[in-house]
């Protein structure tokens, strides 16, 4: 049997993207012993691709904002399938860790009078989006990491869990292997925190990087823990779709933000015609009105235009552009124009540096002179690992989640924005848990033997047979995906997708590789597809077993969304054996005094 | 369909050589399209780091016929028809395999510099955007080190026992230049970073993918402030009786 190393922790942290970094900053705070481990480079993770800003309802910009609309914002752009326990704390923790945030010296793009600058953004009802250019996420992932390196947390790089470990049904430890060499390594520890990102490579468009693979979801349901939403995959509107090498590259919502705007290819600003009519009355109605809304944000100036309607949440906005492509009305391609050159080009390039350089670099297109060319891409998942609200425990003992691997917060559709403030404030709670539970577990939990063996003989497999190329089985695994449960979906598609992936499966239990175990990208995609198949199985079952549209699950056969059964339930799946077993489990009731800021709300508009 | 001709290095610290790949291009591909191409195709355990593809993690940093690029803003209609388009890993960093290499040192490095240290208050902040203009510069940093790959001091002298490099220079004049930090890395910076040893060549300024000006925004400041604290006669004197700022 193959040698491994072996590290003990208190709590070891899988993934250092923000929510990873401030769950171990706090484990560390707590004064508890924390091993940080990730796939990439310490500060390379997804988090850095982020670029609009993290959301907090300050109030520094418009003054009406507070944590009660940040909540009703948040549960109206998930359809109110939300957890609400988690989309209040959410909005309630927010301002205090983009504070501390700023305490640990990351440097924000500041208002006139010297405050921390906000901005608009998609289903936002106020500027709500702190922000640093088009590049926050790599002012948060900068300054997590350097507070977490000097605050002394020990990080594993270039390190991919492949199975977590368990004293009974408590966690135990995890094991897995270092990308240099191939070496394994057995992590001895009392509670796990997952925060492995999202699964968006089991699409071919998706601004997700290689290793984006279901990682965390994947461990979990391997450790008995259940994933809920996960029908619910966001395709963020505006995508890059030329040239070809850079199709699904992120262009940020914070073109929108300030004041983008959507035209078909007549030339028709389309977005008005798109608004559900529950939240019209939030955005103009006339392009006069968007157009002094942008005026008023350019110049930093009060006044009682509503927002554009490019501004309406992410689900709709693909949604719409994808409609207008089927109807014949797409640009060149099949994407639609989306333009900010009509603005000072100083200003835009001031605002919105890294999409200038990112399309006058790849595309040729100097976004101060003319439109882009956009569309929707597999951007997140709101679904994943199912976590208590406060303490982000999952349902196996010592074992956590946050970030977007872990589900509920988002309902059925994410806003903008949402996503950073969503790492620190459960990134935190997770390592506070996650501290809490491996302070009252005495002694160290035993390791069993046979359950390492079994991780490398699974690790080794690849190596010892014949079988097919992990990158053409991954390729296979995204038509299927892009072909049956894409943007629109369809009972007899979802059942062809869900036939097809049950064949597939035997491909993934069988893929090869050659050559040796030091960095060898190959034998590390063997061992990720296992993860995508979850991901991509769980997203299928529980959208064919959803018969109604509801934030990004759009079904053709069920174009509305329910207000009886289907808006009271998750979907939930869990492993039964072999099988992925599913089931709709009831929402957490909302307490009275949050229900009626709803009320208010409505009765507002009547 | 055009196609060309990739010279990729394989090999790690026992040595290796150049093997060659033809890879179909598409309009508006790029290196790292290319190498992608040959993993999935003909070489699945052909070694190469990247993330976002993006040219905002700083990743896939490598050496393309000679030039430190990163490979996923080098795009593929920059070479001429026919030509080969040599891709090896960064020279001033051991290699691990391939195309990646071992990259901890700059890791180290970072460790040693004292982090952000604010006045423990509780008040909000107010600062105004022209003072920290030149610090968002500097925060734009992806970390790709090519900056530490073009330096002639880490480069050709191999002096990673002494000098810090321009990336952490760049994270130094970041803290130092933040109006809420109160700590001094002037000492820092002389006796154990070896500012002196840069002799702005400006190398690493042109090759920032971020366009920081990393020498006449970051490390000439710096060195005048060294010069300032620690060889102004004046000042000497100036802060012996009236003593000195922080």
């Amino acid at each position: 049997m193959a040698n491994y190393e072996t590290h003990e922790h208190d709590v070891i942290v899988v993934g250092a993207g923000g929510a990873g970094l401030r769950a171990a900053i706090e484990v560390s705070a707590q004064g508890l012993s924390v091993g940080l481990v990730c796939k990439s480079l310490l500060g390379k993770a997804h988090t850095v691709m982020a670029e609009g800003g993290i959301a907090a309802a300050l109030a520094n910009v418009d003054p009406q904002d507070g944590w009660q609309t940040h909540f009703r914002d948040t549960m109206r752009g998930g359809k109110m399938l939300n957890n609400w326990r988690m989309a209040q704390l959410h909005a309630q923790e927010a301002p205090d860790r983009v504070r501390e945030l700023e305490r640990w010296g990351a440097v924000f793009d500041r208002t006139k009078d010297g405050r921390i600058l906000q901005r608009a953004f998609g289903g936002h009802k106020w500027k709500r989006l702190c922000h640093v250019g088009d590049r926050t996420g790599l002012e948060m992932i900068r300054t997590l990491q350097d507070q977490g390196v000097h605050q002394g947390i020990t990080v594993y790089m270039e390190c991919t869990i492949s199975k977590l470990l368990k004293d009974g049904d408590k966690i135990s430890g995890a094991f897995g292997y270092f990308r240099e060499d191939g070496r394994y390594v057995l992590f001895k520890t009392k509670a796990v925190v997952l925060a492995t990102g999202g699964v968006g490579k089991i699409y071919s468009v998706t601004s997700n990087s290689w290793e984006y693979t279901s990682d965390g979801q994947g461990l979990a349901y391997e450790a008995g823990a259940d994933l809920i939403d996960m029908e619910f995959v966001q395709f963020h509107p505006t995508g890059m779709v030329w040239p070809p090498g850079v199709r699904g590259l992120l262009v940020t919502e914070g073109v929108r933000g300030e004041g983008g705007i959507l035209r078909n290819s007549k030339g028709e600003r389309f977005m008005f015609k798109y608004l559900p009519e529950a939240t019209k009355n939030d955005y103009a109605a006339t392009e006069e009105e968007a157009k002094e809304w942008v005026e008023a944000t350019i110049h930093g100036k009060k006044s009682e235009a509503r927002r554009p309607p490019e501004l309406s949440t992410r689900d709709n906005v693909a949604r719409a552009i994808y409609i207008e492509n089927k109807e014949g009305r797409g640009s060149p391609h099949g994407g639609v124009f989306l333009d900010i050159s009509y603005q000072d080009s100083e200003r835009v390039k001031k605002k919105l540096p890294s999409m200038y350089h990112q399309f006058k670099e790849l595309a040729d297109v100097d976004i101060t002179e003319g439109p882009m060319e956009v569309g929707p891409t597999c951007h997140y998942i709101m679904g994943g690992i199912r976590v208590e609200a406060d303490s982000a425990q999952t349902r196996v003992p010592g074992l956590f989640a946050a970030g977007e691997c872990a589900g509920g917060m988002h309902g059925s559709n994410r806003l903008g924005g949402n996503s950073l403030s969503d790492l620190v404030v459960f990134g935190r709670r997770a390592g506070l848990g996650a501290s809490t539970y491996a302070k009252s577990v005495s002694g160290q939990p035993s390791i069993n033997d046979s359950d390492i063996n079994l991780a490398i003989e699974e690790l080794e497999a690849p190596f010892n047979r014949e079988g097919k190329n992990p990158y053409d089985v991954a390729k296979h695994m995204n038509s299927i995906m892009d072909a049956y449960v894409g943007i629109f979906r369809e009972q007899k598609d979802m059942e062809t997708g869900v036939a097809k992936l049950e064949e597939l499966k035997k491909d993934v239990a069988n893929v090869a590789v050659k050559g040796g175990k030091a960095y060898n990208p190959g034998w590390h995609l063997c061992r990720d597809l296992k993860n995508m198949m979850v991901a991509a199985e769980a997203i299928a079952r529980s959208a064919l077993s959803r018969p109604e549209s509801r934030g990004a699950h759009s079904r053709l056969d069920f174009p509305d969304t329910d207000n009886g059964k289907w808006s009271t339930v998750n979907t939930s799946v869990y492993k039964d054996g072999d099988e992925m077993k599913l089931e709709h489990t009831p929402l957490p009731v909302m307490p009275d005094e949050l229900k009626e800021l709803f009320e208010e709300k409505e009765k507002a508009h009547a | 369909m055009r196609k060309a001709t990739l010279k990729v290095f394989r090999g790690d610290k026992n040595g290796g050589d150049y093997t060659k790949y033809e890879v179909p291009v598409e309009e508006g591909m790029v290196v790292l399209d290319a190498i992608h191409y040959i993993q999935a195709k003909d070489a699945p355990d052909l070694a190469v780091r990247w993330n976002c593809k993006a040219a905002k993690c700083g990743s896939c940093s490598a050496e393309v016929n000679g030039k430190p690029s990163l490979m996923c803003k080098t795009r593929m209609d920059r070479f001429e028809d026919g030509e080969e388009i040599q891709v090896q890993p960064v020279k001033t960093f051991p290699i691990i395999k391939d195309l990646v290499t071992d990259v901890s040192w700059n890791y180290e490095v970072n460790k040693k510099i004292k982090g952000f240290s604010p006045p423990q208050d509780d008040n909000e902040w107010i600062i105004y955007q022209e003072d920290i203009d030149r610090v968002q510069e500097f925060r734009k940093c992806i970390e790709c080190f090519l900056c530490q790959d073009v330096c002639h001091v880490l480069r050709d002298h191999d002096r990673k026992d002494a000098f810090m490099g321009p990336r952490f220079l760049v994270r130094t004049a970041g803290l130092e230049m933040h109006p809420k930090d109160t700590a001094n890395r002037m000492k820092y910076l002389k006796d154990e970073g070896h500012i002196g040893f840069c002799n702005i060549t400006k190398c690493c300024s042109e090759v920032c993918p971020e366009d920081i000006h990393i020498t006449d925004n970051a490390i000439i400041p710096l060195k005048e402030r060294v010069v300032d604290e620690f060889y102004d006669p004046v000042a000497k004197i100036f802060k012996s009786i009236f003593g000195g700022k922080k």
